[in-house]
């Protein structure tokens, strides 16, 4: 059976990892290359990674960044983060990228979304949206989840879908950094509602979180940085509690 | 040993090529037809869509030398559809040397499959010291059917090939350089076919 996957994230800046990452008997915790290979040891399923460079100097950095990674880690790897272009895409997938991630600048020109999946294929698209409830209405947000839009969250990913993206990576604004669970209501809402695999984001605070992530959320995987960065869930725990609860996982 | 993959101009070829050089192999990547003819293995890779890589191939004539090839070749995702004879996908004719088509996942399925899935019934050296059951990443829409080709199947809504060989071709939809130590496994297994 197709497994759930958990996915470790890494924030990158300036080509090193940013938030403090407690790894035990690592000698540079801030080299993302290290890390990966630390996590795709310990039984991560994929992982992401986000840049949050400011400048376009500081992103070459990180194309340097993703060939050592693609050179070196043997599980597929996502690269977000200040991406607003074919040419951007193509030159991330070049350097070994499996998949990339678009958030703001698919809102900003959706067509984007169309553009990347007619030339690289929708395998290696994915749609990251940030939303947080309004009155009740899951409103997408721009900019890291800062500026609000009028963009209902389910319309905005089934357009997503019929664009052509492979996926669909969900942040709640709500959940993220609360480490209360997941928001697995409207993960079930959007799980039910498209067609194409659902990663849960924001909210991970234990190994509880993740079964209710899978079985009442519906989600396809689920993503966290800081309780696997500090170590407080390991991963390999981690599946062994999902599988307990009889979630599929690799093993 | 001159493992050579076949750069044809469909998607990230690289990956294939670090994945040997972690097993400490250099494969070189080439369209060349001399240096394909006379490579000791050959890769053939491939990501994205099926009619406008088949295009590329064809821009090559590389549709012509493949299926004479007499040395032993791994198709992989994409690479493994074209070495059949069509595909739903635009509707492609393929290169024919596994004589089988190509269908879509159910559209009662997530498509497309993505992740991590068990290949069961493995029946090749290419899975020499592989568990059955062992798990492999996976990331397509359109599937081969159980076949008399078939040596390792998975379970996607239906069991269906996830591995086929006829005679010197072999052919995997999983991704061995992206499945861990035992995607390394193949490739090793493959080196010393």
């Amino acid at each position: 059976m197709l497994t759930k996957r958990i996915i470790p994230c890494l924030d990158i800046k300036n080509g090193r990892t940013v938030k403090g990452v407690n790894f035990v008997n690592l000698r540079d915790a801030g080299d993302p290359v290290v890390l990966a290979k630390q996590y795709a040891l310990n039984g991560a399923d994929e992982l992401v990674f986000l840049d949050i460079s400011a400048t376009q100097e500081a992103r070459k950095t990180t194309r340097d960044m993703v060939l050592k990674i693609a050179e070196q880690v043997n599980i597929p790897f996502t690269v977000g983060g200040g991406i607003s272009s074919v040419e951007d895409v193509d030159i991330l997938l070049k350097n070994g990228a499996d998949k990339i991630s678009v958030n703001s600048s698919a809102i900003k020109r959706p067509e984007l979304i169309n553009e990347l999946a007619n030339k690289f294929g929708s395998q290696c698209v994915v749609v990251a949206i940030d939303a947080k409830q309004i009155d009740g209405k899951w409103k997408v947000h721009l900019a890291g989840g800062i500026i609000p839009t009028n963009l209902d969250l389910f319309v905005w990913a089934k357009e997503v879908e019929q664009r052509g993206a492979g996926e669909i990576l969900f942040t709640s604004m709500d959940h993220d950094g609360t480490k209360n669970g997941f928001a697995n209501e409207a993960l079930s809402a959007l799980s039910q509602e498209l067609c194409i695999p659902i990663i849960a984001s924001g909210g991970a605070g234990s190994k509880q979180h993740f079964v209710d992530a899978f079985k009442k959320g519906k989600a396809d995987a689920a993503l966290a940085a800081s309780v696997f960065h500090f170590g407080d869930i390991p991963i390999i725990d981690l599946k062994q509690e999902l599988k307990n609860n009889n979630i599929e996982v690799r093993l | 040993m001159k493992v050579v993959i076949i750069d044809y101009g469909a998607g990230n070829i690289k990956s294939v090529q670090f994945a040997f050089k972690r097993i400490g192999l250099d494969a070189a990547l080439s369209k060349d037809s001399e240096t394909i003819q006379q490579a000791d293995k050959l890769v053939f890779p491939g990501v994205g869509e099926a009619s406008s890589a088949m295009k590329k191939l064809k821009e090559s004539q590389l549709d012509l030398i493949i299926p004479k090839l007499k040395q032993p070749v791994l198709g992989i995702c994409l690479g493994m559809q074209l070495m059949c004879n069509e595909t739903e996908e635009g509707n492609t004719i393929g290169l024919g040397i596994f004589d089988v088509s190509v269908k879509k996942f159910s559209n009662q399925l997530k498509v497309p499959q993505m992740g991590w899935n068990n290949v069961f019934d493995l029946k090749s050296e290419l899975f020499s010291n592989l568990n059955d059951q062992e798990y492999m990443y996976l990331v397509h829409s359109y599937y081969v059917e159980q076949c008399e080709y078939e040596i390792a199947s998975t379970n996607y809504g239906v069991n269906y090939a996830s591995a086929l060989q006829k005679d010197n071709f072999y052919g995997v939809q999983f991704h061995p350089e992206k499945s861990s130590v035992a995607g390394e496994k193949i490739l090793k297994n493959f080196i010393e076919l």
